[in-house]
């Protein structure tokens, strides 16, 4: 029994108890329900949600049939970011890219953190000793660089007419992310001259490692131990785990337990192997780190259907790897004409941003699309725009069965007379 | 007197000043590591052999401890399996890469021969990773490397010969050589522009 299960069942069983309590038959029931349920204020003291919500992460989890065709078992959890309120996603929904490992069960009491190579002062952390210095909390997405990819392992199920946001843009999460600065700890350790990069490792099965520009390492990014206002939970690197804001995925190294200043990339497998970006000529463009604006309407959306004309609300989030969300345009016929969204707050630095328009459907068909623009002035491209990137045509978005990285198109959602909606990405 | 006094505390304010520059400023938190806790935790072996340990191998040597503890997931030939990937690989998998379904293997994309040591000694075999000896891992690397027939049954790879193989996809990266992503902020293809 997982511990979800063992919960409600406990929960059952002292409702079960209360009820035998209201019922005036304490005399007989209390002995029965001593001997089986625990003390019901346990109950309390974590708190669950109603068992009448469901909304879940999909995805496969040691499911051979549908690993990725390079690896051995592919695990991938989708967030549904259909069904989320503002911009933070609960903790228990981010999403989860690991490479066919199991989360380490880390005693944080015996978790080190090290900071070596070329610095003048080697140093070794416990997590309690981190928790002692300068703090900062702030927001920031993670989203895997294959993310709303048309191509790769989810790519039939995110081209699919069915599909929701969860099944497009589901590799993408926004948590409070509470920790030291690097920068900080880089200067207690006094880098060296010469140094332009760090490595960053995890102390899972295959000690992931990645290769991180010093420049970064120096500017916005996080050793982090809190999340949303609690330890960082373990599918998401407890206890530490390090936060690259706006950059792909695989930098936000979890289980972090070493950090070492270099004077170049260290190539490691995911850096060299897995996550350049194969063109069309050949060629692979490695060491991508930014991600690029990208938005999605999160209602209406894919499979879901509007019972009735009448008003709606438009709602979605948007997000740059570049800075804050500066803008989002809605359109509601297919993008012939634009109309701006209302930004709510926070709107923070490389953070999903929630955004909103009003509608009302007459029952027409309608093609709802967001477009959202960073405060660096960059515009959301169509898929004509993107397949120009990459020196390809829309077809060969359509068919690749290569993950295209940093896959940052507008989404469309087709609105039918009969109020169903539909994914219209090609 | 009260002169000299005052210049030799200012003297010792500079000089305590000085010192405060060079040391750490939150005192008490963290500590220096021992040098064998660095020792224990410095796993990384870099593109032109930093990191790589004393110690050699060749692919006949590899040959019985892959059929020992790699086969299993990877097939006897290194030529992938149900649970582990393809290893091998040259010129039809690195022309594969101008296709629709790029097939990417280590012998017929991974750029450095290096990340193979470093991917062997840090995650495999899978499940029991770490207990390779630097010897093993030097001629697991020779055998995988001699499947795709990049080097010879007998050639030794050692620090010093590893970093120096060519791999066959070696050229296929851009920019070609990683000195050249110079703004990292820019790597993301945008604006209409992939630099």
């Amino acid at each position: 029994m997982n511990p979800r299960e063992s919960n409600r069942r406990n929960f059952l069983k002292n409702g079960a108890a209360l009820a035998g309590l209201a019922m005036g038959t304490a005399a007989s029931a209390l002995p029965a329900a001593a001997e089986s349920a625990p003390d019901i204020d346990e109950l309390h003291k974590y708190g669950e949600r109603s068992h009448l919500v469901k909304s879940v992460r999909i995805g496969s989890i040691n499911n051979p049939e549908r690993r990725l065709k390079d690896e051995p078992v592919a695990f991938g959890l989708k967030s549904p970011l259909q069904d989320q309120a503002g911009m933070i996603t609960p903790s228990s929904l981010h999403f989860i890219v690991s490479h066919g490992y199991e989360p380490p069960d880390i005693d944080p009491q015996e978790h080190r953190f090290l900071i070596h190579g070329m610095v003048d002062r080697p140093l070794i952390f416990t997590v309690d000793e981190l928790k002692r210095l300068p703090s900062v909390s702030r927001f920031h997405f993670i989203e895997c660089h294959g993310n709303s990819s048309p191509g790769g392992p989810g790519g039939p199920e995110r081209k699919s007419v069915a599909a929701t946001p969860q099944d497009t843009h589901g590799f993408t999460s926004c948590s409070l992310w509470t920790g030291v600065p690097l920068s900080l700890l880089l200067k207690e350790a006094g880098v060296q001259k010469g140094a332009t990069w760090i490595t960053a490792e995890g102390s899972d099965a295959s000690k992931h490692s990645k290769s991180i520009p010093i420049g970064k390492a120096l500017d916005d990014a996080l050793v982090a131990y809190g999340m949303n206002g609690e330890p960082i939970r373990p599918e998401q690197g407890f206890p530490l785990r390090l936060v690259t804001p706006g950059w792909q995925g695989i930098n936000n190294v979890k289980w972090l337990h070493r950090i070492q200043v270099v004077d170049e990339p260290y190539m490691a497998m995911m850096e060299t192997s897995r996550y350049p970006s194969v063109k069309l000529d050949g060629k692979s463009r490695w060491f991508e780190f930014e991600l690029g604006p990208k938005s999605v309407i999160t209602r209406p959306s894919g499979g879901q259907r509007l019972p009735a004309q009448g008003y709606y609300e438009i709602s979605g989030l948007a997000w740059s790897g570049g800075g804050a969300i500066r803008r989002v345009e809605i359109s509601a016929d297919g993008g012939k004409t634009w109309k701006d969204a209302q930004l709510h707050d926070p709107i923070a630095k490389k953070a999903h941003t929630r955004f909103t328009a009003p509608w009302n459907w007459n029952g027409e068909e309608a093609v709802l699309q967001s477009r959202c623009t960073d405060d660096q002035g960059t515009v959301q491209p169509t898929v004509a725009e993107v397949a120009k990137l990459w020196g390809a045509d829309v077809d060969y978005l359509r068919k690749t069965s290569a993950i295209v990285g940093d896959f940052n198109a507008i989404q469309p959602w087709k609105v039918n007379r009969d109020g169903s909606v539909q994914n219209a990405i090609f | 007197m009260r002169f000299s006094r005052l210049l030799a505390g200012g003297i010792a304010f500079l000089a305590c000043h000085a010192a405060l520059a060079q040391t750490p400023s939150y005192t008490g938190v963290g500590r220096a590591p021992t040098k064998e806790e660095i020792q224990s935790m410095d796993i990384s072996a870099g593109p032109d052999g930093k990191g790589l340990p004393a110690g050699q191998g060749t692919a006949k040597e590899g040959a019985p401890i892959f059929a020992a503890k790699c086969a299993v997931c990877h097939g006897a030939n290194a030529e992938g399996a149900k649970i582990g990937p393809r290893l091998t690989g040259g010129q039809a998998e690195i022309d594969s890469l101008k296709t629709m379904q790029p097939v990417r293997t280590v012998g017929g994309y991974w750029p450095y021969a290096t990340s193979v040591w470093d991917y062997i000694n840090r995650a495999m075999p899978r499940g029991n990773a770490g207990t390779l000896t630097p010897n093993e891992v030097y001629a697991l690397t020779a055998f995988i490397l001699s499947k795709s027939n990049i080097v010879k049954e007998d050639d030794v790879m050692d620090a010093k010969t590893l970093p120096k193989v060519q791999m066959p996809n070696r050229n296929g990266f851009v920019p070609p050589r990683y000195q050249d992503v110079v703004d990292e902020h820019k790597r993301g293809c945008k604006q209409g522009v992939c630099p």
